[in-house]
């Protein structure tokens, strides 16, 4: 299989993606495939988004050998993808500098957007700052709490945060709620999807926008270590992260592990992993794995991180799955609790919970293979706005 | 003729235009919920909207999301709507549509549906999130045409894709009256005339109007220009603050009642 044909003209990842959103939706993302197609190839459109990258974002991020991490776990090369110093602390902002700057070429002055840990929608209160356009972010009222700091930035930054509390008051219902704002708006409002999900055409942009990492990452160790690495992790919320860093290696020699939250243990049905423990249905716009139960009615994810907390997944990840390109894997809070001290103890890193769950797997993999084998992970955000938990969970 | 077509013809006869009422299914349990059905096709219903409910339901409004939750806690799920349908087909011979998004069909399987659905007597379906693009993967399992699909237009659809949907639809078409999820009230019947001019020069199909119709006039003033008015979230909002009234069935049989009443306006 080639795959990084994929998706095709219909936004089909194989079985996976489409376009299964409401008639009122669909000429808004009928038009925003045609203006993505359009506009992304156009060489001054990639020159300000190039400029943006590298000036404001401050791309390319760093390719760091964690050589105490590394020699702690007496195992693989481990590097970590710096993610966590790109502006705003998170991935997130390579996908809203992108849409943000679609959105402008398209003449739309009103951005809306999702979040879960928060991290999406500060991206995306920074960019709409920056481009002096409106911002709205739909937060479930659960994650308002836990992600306290996040609701503050994307105050300063002059957005308008709407606590969500229907549903499960997480991510889902958060989008399930900018969703249905969208379709009261849709006529001047252009929706950045936060990740790899929704209808066609957003699992294809968000991915072309976050491949970069992948980009980088392939180039930076290239030219430090001279060859390709054996093993990429990283962790799977929606995918975004992940798709970004696996995408330029996908027709290459390289082990793909994507790190869903196992949340209390996958047997305790408290947990977020989709690909792993989910069955295949529809929801926000696409087909793909989610979490559900027998009648198909979506269920409650779990987990201590708010990013990771999604009951669905990319159809790209679902087809990576199905293919056996990638393996997806799991690691439970308590896992990710000690990789996430590990982390900050032998790196000087605090990273992001979400992030910590890909360097837990990583942990475990340096273990099992040679010491010359090399391991990225990708580092998708810092840790700040998780203290609160840790904190909490410490005492 | 099937009962949808039968149904539009009679109507036409008497002058008047289709009262289709949508309610979700079990809401708020499952014996009342049929106790409610039963009284509205006994007031002048002329087709019944059930809704399957769903977990995300991310076209309605609060009312609408509210009732599906109350349905769901009460134990139900599309089986229990499938059999649901067949005791209301038991007592009238109005039409009956399943009003679902595509994840409980997915989950179900469209060939069962299918099955299941035409013999407990629905006679359509309409799923809100599976446009005609992605439509195949469910009707290319249906093993026969008894089950008409009910196709949406909206305010944003474009007249290339009027064409594309009303191929591909039958039964009637669902015109939805304003950007919006269901509940959000006020219609302009000036743009929704237009809206139906436009989509008559592609159809024959029946036209029904929905989404933010819930006074007797608005009733009257989309029935002066679509072939049927859809009200939903204002039965719902009924149920909703009358859940521990005993008189809610004749609550809502006069209120069907009073809407049939307007829709029958040809002088
Ligand atoms: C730091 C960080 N990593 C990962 C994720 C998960 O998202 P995705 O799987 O799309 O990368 C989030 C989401 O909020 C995040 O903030």
């Amino acid at each position: 299989m080639e795959y990084n044909k994929f998706p095709d003209s219909k936004g089909h990842f194989g079985e996976f993606g489409g376009r299964y959103v409401s008639e009122t939706l669909m000429p808004a993302i009928i038009e925003l495939n045609e203006a993505y197609q359009k506009i992304s190839v156009n060489p001054d459109f990639k020159i300000e988004l190039n400029y943006l990258l590298k000036h404001y974002v401050g791309r390319p991020t760093p390719l760091f050998h964690a050589k105490r991490l590394s020699e702690h776990v007496k195992g693989a090369s481990i590097y970590l993808k710096r993610e966590d110093l790109a502006h705003t602390g998170a991935h997130k902002i390579n996908n809203t500098v992108g849409q943000a700057l679609l959105a402008k070429w398209m003449g739309k002055k009103k951005l809306i957007a999702e979040t879960g840990a928060g991290q999406h929608g500060v991206a995306t209160a920074t960019v709409a700052a920056l481009f002096g356009m409106e911002c709205k972010v739909f937060m479930g009222k659960e994650d308002v709490k836990r992600q306290s700091p996040n609701v503050l930035r994307m105050k300063l930054l002059g957005a308008e945060v709407i606590p969500v509390d229907s549903g499960t008051c997480t991510l889902k219902d958060a989008m399930n709620e900018a969703m249905r704002y969208w379709v009261s708006a849709v006529r001047d409002t252009f929706y950045v999807i936060g990740s790899v999900a929704g209808p066609h055409p957003y699992p294809m942009i968000v991915r072309d926008f976050q491949k970069i990492i992948g980009i980088e990452t392939k180039e930076q160790i290239l030219k430090i270590a001279g060859k390709l690495p054996d093993i990429l992790i990283a962790c799977v919320g929606g995918g975004s992260n992940a798709m970004g860093l696996f995408y330029p290696f996908l027709e290459d020699n390289v082990k793909l592990i994507g790190v869903e939250a196992a949340g209390l243990g996958i047997d305790t049905g408290k947990h977020a992993a989709t690909l792993s423990a989910g069955t295949i249905g529809v929801l926000h716009g696409s087909k793909s794995y989610v979490l559900q139960d027998e009648n198909g009615q979506i269920k409650e994810a779990h987990s201590i991180s708010a990013g990771l907390d999604y009951p669905g997944v990319g159809p790209e990840h679902s087809l990576l799955k199905e293919s056996g390109r990638a393996k997806y894997v799991s690691a439970t809070d308590s896992e990710a609790l000690s990789a996430f001290k590990m982390l900050c103890q032998l790196e000087g890193i605090i990273p992001a919970l979400e992030s910590a769950h890909a360097i837990a797997v990583g942990i475990k993999k340096a273990k099992d293979i040679e010491k010359d084998k090399i391991i990225i992970i990708n580092l998708s955000g810092r840790g700040d706005k998780d203290l609160g938990i840790v904190e909490n969970i410490y005492n | 003729m099937n009962r949808i077509e039968k149904t539009f013809e009679n109507l036409k006869i008497k002058g008047e235009k289709a009262l289709v009422g949508f309610v979700s299914a079990g809401d708020p349990d499952i014996y009342e919920s049929f106790k409610l059905i039963a009284a509205m096709c006994e007031a002048g219903l002329d087709i019944l909207e059930l809704g399957v409910p769903f977990s995300d339901p991310t076209a309605d409004g609060p009312v609408i999301q509210r009732s599906s939750l109350r349905a769901l806690k009460n134990g139900i799920n599309l089986k229990g709507v499938i059999e649901l349908t067949k005791k209301i087909r038991e007592k009238t011979s109005i039409p009956i549509i399943l009003f679902s998004y595509y994840n409980p069909i997915l989950s179900y399987s469209p060939k069962a549906f299918y099955y299941d659905a035409v013999s407990a007597g629905a006679d359509g379906v309409l799923v809100v999130d599976l446009p005609p693009e992605e439509s195949d993967e469910m009707t290319s399992l249906f093993s026969g045409n008894e089950l008409s699909v009910i196709r949406l237009i909206a305010p944003t659809t474009p007249k290339d894709r009027i064409s594309k949907i009303t191929a591909s639809g039958s039964g009637f078409l669902y015109l939805v009256s304003k950007t919006g999820v269901t509940g959000s009230y006020g219609i302009n019947t000036l743009e929704i005339s237009q809206k139906i001019d436009e989509i008559r020069n592609f159809t024959k199909l029946p036209i029904c109007v929905g989404f933010g119709i819930s006074t007797d006039n608005d009733v009257k003033e989309v029935s002066r220009i679509a072939d049927g008015v859809v009200i939903g979230s204002a039965f719902e909002k009924l149920i909703e603050e009358n859940l521990n009234n005993i008189d809610l069935a004749s609550i809502i049989k006069d209120k069907v009642s009073k809407y049939k009443l307007a829709t029958k306006i040809i002088a």
